[in-house]
């Protein structure tokens, strides 16, 4: 539950935030300038939401997005991945192991 | 399973090889992967393996399992590097034995090949002249 602000409507129920870590891999995390971070988002949101909000903050990780794979908590899965509080979201560039 | 994961420090290339060895099986077939001078034309000084740890780890296994599920008594092992990875040193070990040559060959080179696209492990290479480029080439599973 957020509190309630001056500008907030009385009686009006905001959904409450989830925390989720997000991890950066490889050249996404040097574009974004972190490796590691605790981003609050709303609840019910996706991976995909996470990406859009994300996105808004830093426009310059545009370039990475169609080739990243998104894990949530460590399963490499669709987008419309549902993300818990407490969770984690990596965020992986095409591999080079070897 | 023989052994199988991520390391930060130099690797025992013989301890690797001896985790699969044993009397039943007549082949041991080891792969070096070590980091080369030179990329594209480009003198290489290192490089920095990023890793998802969790992750890696747990594909590394699961990889090693798999292929040991797949075969009787094939035994193997994997193990790569993270964190800075010096010219000539090994970044990653692979240790297969079979009871016979050809099923060993095979396998390491399946290992490798799943390793290169199935694992969240990243290249950060650093050049001579100061300037480093991430090589990112396969894309995992679900992507895009």
């Amino acid at each position: 539950m957020l509190p309630a602000g001056p500008e907030s409507t009385p009686g009006r129920r905001y959904p409450a935030p989830m925390r989720v870590t997000v991890l950066a891999f490889a050249s996404l995390g040097q574009t974004l300038g972190w490796k590691r971070r605790e981003v609050d988002v709303p609840e019910g949101t996706r991976a995909d939401g996470l990406l859009a909000q994300l996105l808004a903050e830093a426009p310059e990780m545009e370039p990475h997005l169609a080739r990243l794979a998104v894990a949530v908590d460590g399963e490499v899965g669709p987008r419309t991945a549902p993300l818990r509080d407490g969770g984690e979201v990596a965020l992986l560039p095409p591999v080079s192991g070897g | 399973m023989a052994h199988a994961g991520l390391v930060e420090e130099v690797i025992d290339v013989g301890a690797v090889s001896a985790t699969v060895e044993c009397p039943e099986n007549g082949a041991v077939v080891l792969f070096v992967g070590t980091v080369r001078n030179h990329f594209d034309g480009r003198a290489v000084q290192g490089i920095t393996y990023d890793v998802h740890a969790e992750m890696a780890a747990r594909e590394i296994t699961r990889l090693v399992a798999e292929e040991e599920a797949a075969h009787d008594g094939l035994r193997a092992a994997l193990v790569h590097r993270f964190g800075p990875v010096a010219v000539g040193e090994a970044s990653v070990v692979i240790a297969v034995s079979s009871p016979h040559r050809d099923l060993a060959y095979e396998s390491n080179r399946r290992l490798l090949e799943r390793l290169k696209r199935e694992v969240p492990i990243w290249k950060h290479e650093h050049y001579d002249d100061g300037t480093s480029t991430w090589r990112e080439v396969e894309p995992l599973g679900g992507a895009g």
